[in-house]
């Protein structure tokens, strides 16, 4: 579907240089809806202007970084332009003796990663998408198995830098992991899909990579023993970096705990995890490929082009979670392949099966956490469910205040506009 | 609304005894920690519910009176100085600790819990409060939550920010929303509480908090390092850091910090230029063996003497001086002022010199006290009020060491935050494009501007009130694109 030539496109030529300026092509739709053109301006000035040309226009807005979530969410309500981080890609700072990082938000992670390592660094989080982008990742506040350990994006940003959807440029927080000064921007737009403004830099705490690495694993009987088992790594002091639980339908079933130290503290942490584990199996050492190997997350329109529905719920229900997961399933003929960061609380389900099926499993999901507490949001579905199903859920309380957020911050509604939750 | 009539409207909302509207009575609430700064409130509130917060913040919406929320009143900036003919809402007698759920670690608190009772309730299932302000024996959560509270083990261990998950907020338009997973890890849409925590109190207040605790760690190792100067103690900090390891605590004191606290707590400190206090924890396999690299680096840095607690009595002792460092200052000088301010740690030297250049101009003498691991600086600055114009430059000093701090690339405040005390500075770090931006979240919060009006940003910024609701985007509207 296309929305017609859009206006001011000379000027936008004019603005990022002919040759960053082109027709959009099937493959730039955002979850089904096509777009007229993708913008790859190549500094931050020059975002300024793309959006103050959209602005003027009233042309809806994506911000695309790696392209790997933009099935996340809900199918935007319009998209005139895809506004692509790919040239603003420069790593401005890496401060090694502060362990603080500078970056343009198109840089790569990986790339990055490859970078900080020569330096015995790493930015802490491991999200799966494989060529995501620095700013994409903070603005879906994509995150790993690590998380279990360092947190999410949100806890390692330091400081911002955005251009709102007048042209506007503004930061927030600043270089230095500690502090206060005016309001946390960072958090905000951390996760915000998009909707307030493009992130251009942001800034982040770094961390000293881990020198040894163990993963051990142990094969639970039933939903109960695997949140036991992650139960018991969760208040020991074993300080483990993740703990994943892999629950396929052909009988799959581990939960792994990674442990990372020095080389002279690793064996004790090693030993410290099995003997927590040994209650609820047989527990055996995964060597390197296989930990890598086991993907904590279904990938959507990956194999078998899975429905992935992430299920957000206080750490001690996994064994509910999981058990209320397979029968809704079960019941339904729909198919479910788990992976979950399972002292987190967060579960991720791949499910196979008929829209209608899987739309009213996900409606019962919604039902349970709404009264036990917790969410369960839609990650890259095709666009036929997503008529049937919000991505989002129903949200809680403070949707009015996020919609006057969105209302303050992009008052013509832009930016990614429908995407996000509420409809904004 | 009569000043009459409003206290009997409140007492019928907290009881006549949640009021307080005599003079002589309200005068205990003109400052917060932060003395300097003393306006009276027209009235004293407090509630004990989150209803009759909401109330409360009701009556003021509808009436458009000002309002302050205040915890325990030590804040450090001024952040719950009271406003002239508004309403200060205190939050102590909400002080119940509502929930502990160890299977999730999860406590849920009122807002005027003392951040140390929540490590008292779960310290017998091997549990702790990570955030550990040096008030936190008297600080509230509340007040922790509106100043982004830090402390001296967020090295590793993160801000209040990190260990916040949930809160109930009364918003200013007295609406109760409620930010955040809570015992879940996230909530679908913005990170709405992320934003809250660290608002100063101009976002709203919260009325119940959930809060992650920590498993205690196997191993707590400390030790106590003397150094000639301040710069040798800061090229061990910078060998520990660089050698990859993420101490739990790094703090450091100068010699006129030392002099005071030996003074004032005799924590019996060794004759040294500066000390530092390394404190590592985790499983101890991995802490043994940092710790005798911590041990070796300090050396090599040409420490004079290295102490390690033997005990937990030692390790205390360690701290004590530490602990009671500002208010040691009281033991060498009528009057001190207490500057927070950050600096990337490898500028900490750079940033040090200055300060002591700085000291030398202005006549008066500067302690350094700080959170050497993240280079956020504490200098106390020493004056006497007797002497005419010497509280003035005293306040000028402070101001160009924050001014020095911010050209070596860092921040107006680590953790004390910006309140009333460092609002005019805000401009040299941000510029108006950047204080614009950020007062429109507060325009979305706190449209009327009413709630702790006047902090933080020098210029409060109109809010240009588009009220209604959220509209649809002009490009589906005009049916150029259909929804899905």
């Amino acid at each position: 579907m296309k929305t017609g030539r859009i206006p001011a496109q000379e000027e936008l030529r004019r603005i990022a240089g002919a040759e960053h300026v082109r027709e959009a092509a099937p493959e730039d739709a955002v979850d089904g809806v096509r777009p007229s053109l993708v913008v790859e301006p190549g500094s931050v000035e020059e975002v300024g202007a793309v959006m103050r040309v959209a602005h003027r226009e009233g042309l809806a807005v994506v911000v695309r970084g790696g392209g790997t979530k933009l099935g996340w969410g809900n199918p935007p309500a319009a998209a005139d332009l895809i506004l692509s981080t790919a040239r603003l890609d420069g790593v401005l700072e890496h401060a090694a003796g502060d362990l603080v990082l500078r970056v343009q938000a198109g840089v790569r992670l990986d790339e990055l990663q490859e970078r900080l390592a020569g330096a015995g660094q790493m930015l802490a989080i491991d999200p799966p998408q494989r060529g995501a982008t620095v700013g994409g990742i903070v603005a879906a506040n994509a995150y790993g198995p690590r998380r279990y350990r360092y947190g999410t994006i949100r806890d390692l940003i330091i400081g911002i830098k955005v251009v709102l959807a007048d042209g506007t440029v503004a930061k927030a927080g600043g270089k230095v992991v500690k502090n206060v000064a005016g309001y946390d921007l960072s958090k905000l737009f951390t996760g915000s899909l998009g909707t307030l403004g493009v992130i251009v830099e942001a800034n982040f705490r770094l961390h000293p990579v881990p020198k040894a690495a163990r993963t051990v694993a142990v094969e639970p009987e039933s939903p109960r023993a695997a949140r036991d088992a992650a139960q018991a790594i969760m208040h020991s002091q074993v300080e483990a970096t993740a703990v994943e639980l892999h629950w396929g339908g052909d009988g799959e079933r581990l939960l792994s705990v990674l442990v990372e130290s020095i080389p002279e503290g690793v064996e004790a942490k090693r030993e410290a995890a099995a003997f927590l584990l040994r209650p609820f199996g047989e527990v055996r050492d995964l060597g390197e490929g296989e930990a890598a190997e086991l993907g904590p997350v279904p990938v959507p329109g990956g194999s078998g082009g899975e429905v992935v529905a992430r299920i957000s719920a206080p750490p001690a229900e996994l064994g509910d979670v999981l058990e209320s997961l397979l029968r809704a399933a079960e019941r339904r003929g729909v198919g479910v392949r788990v992976r979950g960061h399972a002292a987190t609380g967060i579960t991720y389900a791949g499910l196979r099966g008929g829209e209608e099926e899987i739309a009213s499993l996900v409606g019962e999901l919604r039902e349970i956490r709404a009264r036990r507490g917790g969410s369960v949001v839609l990650l890259g579905a095709p666009p036929g469910l997503e008529r049937r199903v919000d991505a989002w859920g129903p949200g809680g309380d403070y949707l009015a205040l996020a919609r006057r957020v969105k209302e303050k911050f992009d008052p013509r509604g832009i930016l990614s506009p429908g995407r996000f939750i509420g409809g904004i | 609304m009569e000043r009459e009539r409003l206290v009997g409207v409140m007492q019928g909302i907290v009881g006549v005894e949640g009021v307080i509207h005599e003079r002589e009575e309200l005068r205990t609430y003109e400052c917060d920690g932060l003395m300097n700064y003393r306006v009276i409130p027209d009235l004293v509130v407090l509630p004990e519910t989150a209803g009759q917060v909401r109330d409360v913040v009701r009556v003021c919406y509808e009436e458009g009176i000002p309002f302050v929320a205040r915890g325990s009143g030590t804040g450090l900036s001024g952040g719950a100085l009271p406003v002239e003919s508004g309403v200060l809402i205190v939050t102590s007698r909400m002080r119940r600790i509502l929930e502990v759920d160890i299977p999730n670690q999860r406590v849920v608190v009122e807002p005027g819990v003392i951040n140390m009772w929540i490590t008292e309730a779960v310290s017998g299932e091997g549990y702790y409060y990570a955030p550990d302000p040096a008030s936190q024996i008297v600080c509230s959560i509340g007040g922790n939550v509106a100043e982004n509270s830090g402390g001296v083990h967020c090295l590793k261990y993160g801000f209040t920010t990190n260990h916040v998950t949930g809160a109930e907020v009364v918003l200013p338009d007295g609406s109760l929303v409620h930010l955040g997973g809570g015992k879940a890890p996230e909530a679908p849409g913005y990170d709405l509480l992320g934003a809250f925590v660290g608002s100063e109190g101009t976002l709203g207040i919260a009325t119940k908090i959930t809060v992650r605790v920590c498993r205690k760690p196997e191993t707590v190792k400390t030790l106590l390092a003397a150094f000639e100067d301040t710069e040798a103690a800061g090229g061990a900090v910078s060998g520990i850091i660089g050698a990859g390891i993420v101490p739990a605590a790094v703090e450091m004191m100068d010699r006129l910090t030392i002099e005071a606290v030996e003074v004032a707590v005799h924590p019996n400190y060794p004759d040294a230029g500066a000390i530092l206090i390394v404190e590592l924890d985790g499983p101890e396999a991995e802490v043994e063996s940092q710790f005798r690299q911590v041990i070796e680096i300090c050396k090599q840095n040409r420490a004079t003497e290295v102490r390690v607690a033997g005990d937990d009595a030692e390790r205390a002792l360690f701290w004590k001086g530490r602990k009671a460092a500002f208010a040691a200052m009281g033991r060498i000088s009528n009057d001190y002022y207490v500057q927070d301010s950050v600096v990337p740690r490898t500028e900490l030297p750079a940033v040090l010199k200055k300060i002591s250049e700085l000291s030398r101009r202005y006549g008066l003498r500067v302690a350094n006290v700080f959170h050497a691991g993240d280079g956020n600086l504490h200098p106390l600055v020493l004056y006497d009020n007797n002497a005419p114009g010497e509280a003035e430059r005293a306040e000028e000093l402070a101001g160009e060491i924050v001014f020095a701090c911010l050209e070596h690339g860092g921040s107006l405040t680590g953790e004390h935050g910006i309140g009333e005390d460092k609002k005019k500075y805000m401009p040299k770090m941000f510029t108006s494009e950047d204080l614009d931006v950020m007062q429109l979240l507060r325009c979305a919060f706190d449209p009327h501007q009413i709630c702790n009006p006047g902090k933080i940003f020098p210029t409060p910024r109109l809010c240009g009130e588009r009220p209604g609701p959220f509209r649809m985007h002009p490009v589906q509207k005009a049916g150029l694109a259909e929804l899905f």
